[in-house]
């Protein structure tokens, strides 16, 4: 069976690219602090050896609209191209190309199928930042194929966090189950309090800096019980408009397991949202 | 009350940077051709086979005219949308890093939780 070797749950933050590779007067202040924080992050990656990506994210009003809105969706292509013109436009994003493993996108469609998830699916999908930010920062070569999986955080009606936890543990069962001797690391990416286009965007932190502290320490102790005892759909709107996507961690929090402390824990207080890093070894820690 | 039209005007002006220049260039004579040719079409869909119904209250359509983000908002069109088509269009006019963006928030700090629902 394949093995789970990292599942690794992020930040996508869009400004990374730009920020990281400015020079002069244009890099910001805190740019060497945060390249190096990313540089240990990717290691985690990097020493599990990883052959496949299952990535989680959410697609930002690209090609998922609202005439059609699926709630969880796989892409199943042999090819996903990436980032769109108001990407470039605003973040300064390159445009990239993965190979796609329709082999286990296929597995997890039928098994989330099997198993309770209606899941939709996507044959020819242009994926966005919220893939291509930890491509970028996790494995910039960008040479490995993924499985995207989108998840809807943004358009509601949304799907209780509940169920983002349960589809988390579900894709984490179903990698586990899935008949192939590779190596497979699950990444998904989310944010903790954010607001865009409100009264509290782009402040000095994030909008909530007690949920960020809160957040923070629910993904490293793997406190999913904690989490959804506070976390509901209604409670997320006052840390910040778009806090929905902390769901995504959730994700991520059912895949790294209950109770299971993260092997690698980071954070950085940025301007407008704060930047959190997880990795999990489920098979312990490479060597 | 179009919540999801006012979206749809935003998503397509947004993804195109024709439609973005000639927003912020001419938004009366914008809003009235995309009303008037784009608002009833299906995405994904051939021009014969688009919906009858779609139109903006004038509410909207002055909204949108006027470039103002704020009764935008007020009415739950997507925070997201209007944020990036309005940087898009604006933020060039800016010398400061993230000026735009602090005055666009500003000029919503009259605003408090809950916020307009913004479901379609």
């Amino acid at each position: 069976m394949a093995k789970v070797v990292a599942v690794i749950a992020s930040t996508h933050h869009p400004f990374y690219y730009r920020a990281s590779r400015s020079v002069g007067d244009e890099r910001p202040p805190f740019a060497d602090e945060w390249v190096a924080k990313i540089e240990r992050f990717r290691e985690t990656l990097t020493r599990a050896r990883p052959d496949v990506l299952v990535m989680v994210g959410s697609d930002h009003f690209h090609q998922l609209w609202l005439d059609n809105m699926p709630q969880f969706l796989v892409g199943k292509a042999p090819v996903y191209d990436a980032n769109w013109y108001n990407e470039e436009r605003e973040f300064g994003l390159p445009r990239f190309r993965l190979e796609g493993h329709e082999e286990l996108s296929s597995h997890i469609l039928r098994g989330g199928l099997d198993s309770g998830f209606d899941l939709a699916f996507s044959n020819e999908l242009r994926i966005d930042h919220s893939v291509t930010c930890p491509i970028i920062t996790l494995r910039p070569e960008a040479d490995l194929p993924i499985v995207p999986i989108y998840t809807n955080i943004f358009a509601p009606p949304l799907p209780q966090p509940k169920r983002f936890v349960e589809l988390g543990r579900q894709i984490r069962a179903l990698v586990e189950f899935w008949p192939s001797d590779q190596r497979v690391a699950i990444i998904g990416t989310g944010h903790l309090s954010l607001e865009l286009g409100g009264p509290r965007q782009f402040g000095p932190h994030g909008p909530d800096p007690e949920f960020d502290r809160k957040a923070v320490e629910w993904i490293a102790s793997g406190d999913v019980e904690g989490c959804l005892a506070e976390v509901t759909l209604d409670s997320l709107h006052a840390p910040g408009n778009a806090t929905h996507g902390f769901m995504d961690f959730m994700l991520m929090m059912g895949a790294a397991g209950d109770g299971v402390r993260a092997d690698h824990v980071d954070s950085l207080d940025l301007f407008h949202t704060m930047e959190a890093y997880f990795t999990w070894y489920p098979e312990g820690a490479p060597a | 009350m179009s919540k999801y039209l006012v979206d749809k005007f935003l998503f397509t002006i947004d993804r195109d940077p024709d439609l973005v220049e000639r927003y912020r260039e001419d938004p009366d004579g914008t809003v009235a051709w995309w009303e008037e040719t784009q608002a009833n079409r299906i995405l994904g869909c051939i021009d014969d086979e688009r919906s009858t119904w779609l139109a903006f209250t004038d509410e909207e359509r002055t909204a949108l005219r006027d470039h103002d983000h704020v009764a935008l908002f007020e009415m739950g069109a997507h925070p997201f949308l209007t944020l990036t088509l309005f940087i898009a269009m604006f933020e060039r006019d800016h010398d400061e890093p993230l000026a735009y963006q602090k005055a666009y928030g500003e000029a919503l700090a009259h605003l408090s939780l809950p916020y307009p629902d913004i479901t379609t």
